[in-house]
């Protein structure tokens, strides 16, 4: 965890007065909604279908039990009992008043949260991997820069009215848990020969109406050197990305019209005259962001202890520990994701009592803190693996044991047209009926690995290119459709997938869907070959044969 | 549109000339960048002072032979949202040492001010008459810093290492 401290602190709270004084000007109609609407962007407020929509910052996606605690508070207090988790380690709040809005920052800001930049043209909330810091063989930690950057990017003078919005996410270990080749800036952490800490910079990812894969434009940036080398990524952004056309104005836009070689060189020219400035990070101010960050006093304890070997015996507890518990770096301990995933609910969300009842869970079994990921799931991170038979019991109660992590069922989705103003179709129910049709889970562990991904628009909030299985919603001719795409990934080997055929009716998705799911188990050549590997074998046409033949 | 300079409201020293229309024959003027560039020795062998508004879409690069005989930089926001003056800005005061008045013209509003002071503007034509009386105060909204730019306030992770080095040595 790391700790805010005084200066940290009244930066949050300026911030809330400020806002405060924002909300009071619009409400006495000092300032027209279009000039109050990019302020109240830059602080998480959008106007949805029914309401305005609050969306709070997580970074990195690291949470206290308290900090927890407030967001449940805020939950019932100001909204309707519930939050929605994102892909990018925020949690939004959908019937939000807006008079009483400053009231709920200023509750946030007491345990250190704020919603600065989580939305509008502006560095967005830097995310990173869930497990940092607790994830076997990660290089380092790489919390240490997320918040670095996080500070950096806060309220930046010269980078809050960027041509549009811009997302960093770094990862530290070999297997992608950010999805940083879908951000503007992608940072994967790694030691040069010399040892030192560096990143490899990846730039122009994303997903939206014209998505592409982040590219390489230097392959270690030392760590002294990464605020200055961003900001001459940002500068070149900010005086040459497109403001004309809001479907272009993202990095990856300019980065493929400059051609990549070209962007690096421009960046490159830029930072030569920046890189012994003021942004140079000498190794005392690493480490002091460094030391206050909190790490538990782990006990040495077995591996295998009695009551895991016990528990061993119950098939539902199995289920459960098969799909839900990971391997930790210190011996004796798990990494427990609970799924936000049960049959039949809208993916991501979790009600006030479940917040509340999680955080007593984290301070009796995973030293007070609780992660969050991309894929809409939480993590305990630091569960002594004799605790996991217990755990398991607690969350079972709470609906929150679903065994389905990282299979069929574990969907990514938008909120989509029941909520979004920006969405041409519904998400949720169609995530819904898909986990009904996969809720035996027998069947789902026979498919294994499966990620499917939903979109109600074209903007992409549900991930849905690098979705093994994509669904896209789209208007046509005043009807909800859907387009489905497979073979996309958003690991280290990301990949965009591939449309199998025309788009198909609300009615029909699942179907299809099942049609997919069906052509692979028949198409795989051994039963632990991955559907994305399948794919990847053959390509989509016998899929497209497979869908389409009957229809 | 008022001009704030000094953080209160101030009168213009500088009229603005548009394109096309006769100079007065003495006195300062503020000038279009496609009028300076003209015949930019012209008009600084007139009597009187010379600003220039300049464009930005265009790189500062080419103001750089003039800056130190300029007397008013004009950078321009055609909407608020357009934030390509910030680095214009910056790299103006800190890369090229620029000295003389910069000033944020345009859609200039209260909720910027912050952001236009630490960028290195010293002067506002303020859109709103209101947003001008409140600079003063506006302008205090914010006393910590995340990023260091050429204004010279301290950033929170210096201020964190004085307030180490002040505590390890006893003070």
């Amino acid at each position: 965890m790391y700790a805010y401290d005084e200066i940290d602190r009244t930066l949050v709270n300026e911030r809330v007065a400020e806002f405060r004084d924002q909300v009071r000007r619009r409400l006495s109609g000092e300032l027209t909604e279009d000039e109050f609407k990019m302020l109240r962007l830059q602080n998480g407020v959008y106007l949805q279908l029914h309401a305005y929509m609050f969306r709070v910052a997580i970074p990195y996606g690291t949470l206290s039990s308290k900090q927890l605690r407030r967001l449940a508070h805020v939950a019932r207090r100001y909204d309707r009992g519930y939050g929605h988790f994102t892909t990018r380690q925020n949690i939004q709040f959908n019937w939000i008043k807006l008079a009483e809005l400053p009231d709920a920052l200023a509750d946030l800001a007491e345990v250190g949260i704020h919603s600065m930049q989580t939305s509008g043209n502006n560095t967005r909330n830097v995310t990173s991997d869930q497990w940092a810091g607790v994830a076997p063989g990660e290089v380092e930690d790489p919390r240490i820069w997320s918040e670095i950057l996080r500070q950096y990017t806060t309220l930046h003078p010269e980078f809050s009215f960027l041509p549009r919005k811009f997302k960093f996410a770094i990862t530290a270990s070999a297997h992608d848990r950010a999805a940083i080749k879908i951000h503007d800036i992608g940072l994967r952490l790694h030691k040069n020969d010399q040892g030192e800490t560096g990143f490899e910079v990846q730039v122009g990812g994303g997903l939206g109406r014209t998505p592409f894969i982040g590219k390489t434009i230097k392959p270690f940036v030392h760590g002294r050197d990464l605020l200055s080398y961003v900001e001459a990524i940002m500068r070149v952004y900010n005086q040459y990305g497109r403001r004309d056309n809001i479907y272009k104005a993202r990095i990856k836009i300019l980065v493929h019209e400059l051609g990549v070689e070209k962007f690096a060189q421009e960046v490159e020219e830029e930072w030569q005259q920046t890189r012994d400035g003021a942004l140079k990070l000498d190794e005392e101010v690493v480490e002091d962001i460094r030391s206050r960050f909190f790490y538990p006093a782990y006990e040495k304890l077995p591996h295998m202890p009695d009551e895991l070997r016990k528990a061993a015996q119950d098939p539902k507890f199995e289920a459960w520990r098969t799909n839900s518990v990971f391997p930790h770096k210190a011996q004796g301990y798990a990494i427990v994701t609970v799924s936000l995933k049960p049959v039949g609910g809208p993916p991501g969300d979790a009600t006030a009592d479940q917040m509340d009842a999680l955080a007593d869970l984290a301070d009796r079994y995973s030293f007070g803190e609780i992660r969050v990921g991309h894929e809409q799931n939480l993590a305990l991170p630091h569960v002594a693996r004799r605790d996991l038979p217990e755990l398991w019991k607690a969350l079972d109660k709470l609906g929150l044991a679903t065994p389905n992590v990282n299979l069929i069922s574990d969907i990514i989705a938008c909120p989509g047209l029941d909520y979004c103003s920006l969405a041409n179709a519904r998400s949720i129910p169609i995530a819904q009926e898909l986990t009904r049709r996969f809720a035996n889970h027998e069947t789902a562990n026979l498919i294994g690995r499966l990620h499917i991904n939903i979109s109600g628009c074209i903007n992409a909030c549900g991930h849905h290119h690098v979705g093994h299985i994509g669904i896209l919603g789209v208007e046509k001719n005043g009807e909800e459709v859907y387009q489905i795409t497979i073979g996309g990934r958003a690991d280290e080997q990301a990949e965009l997938g591939t449309l199998i055929g025309p788009a198909v009716k609300f009615d029909e998705v699942a179907d299809v869907i099942e049609d997919v799911v069906e052509a692979y188990l028949a198409l795989r050549s051994r039963p632990d070959e991955l559907f994305v590997d399948t794919v990847k074998r053959l390509g989509v046409e016998p899929f497209r044969e497979r869908v389409y033949a009957t229809r | 549109m008022p001009l704030v300079k000094g953080r209160k409201i101030t009168d213009d020293l500088y009229p603005h000339v548009a394109d096309g229309a006769e100079l007065p024959a003495e006195g300062n003027v503020l000038v279009s960048a496609a009028h300076f560039l003209e015949n930019p020795e012209a008009l600084f062998a007139r009597q009187g002072k010379v600003g220039v508004i300049w464009p930005n879409n265009r790189d500062v690069d080419d103001l750089v032979p003039y800056l130190e005989r300029l007397a008013v930089v004009a950078l321009v926001f055609p909407t608020f949202r357009d934030g390509r003056a910030y680095s214009q800005a910056r790299l103006l005061r800190e890369r090229y040492l620029y000295r003389g008045e910069l000033r944020a013209t345009g859609q200039v509003l209260r909720d910027q001010f912050v952001f236009m002071l630490r960028a290195g503007f010293d002067a506002f034509e303020v859109t709103k008459e209101s947003d001008a009386e409140a600079f003063a105060q506006t302008v205090q909204r914010y006393s910590v810093f995340y990023q260091p730019t050429g204004d010279g306030r301290i950033t929170a992770l210096h201020r964190r290492m004085q307030l180490r080095h002040s505590e390890s040595a006893g003070l």
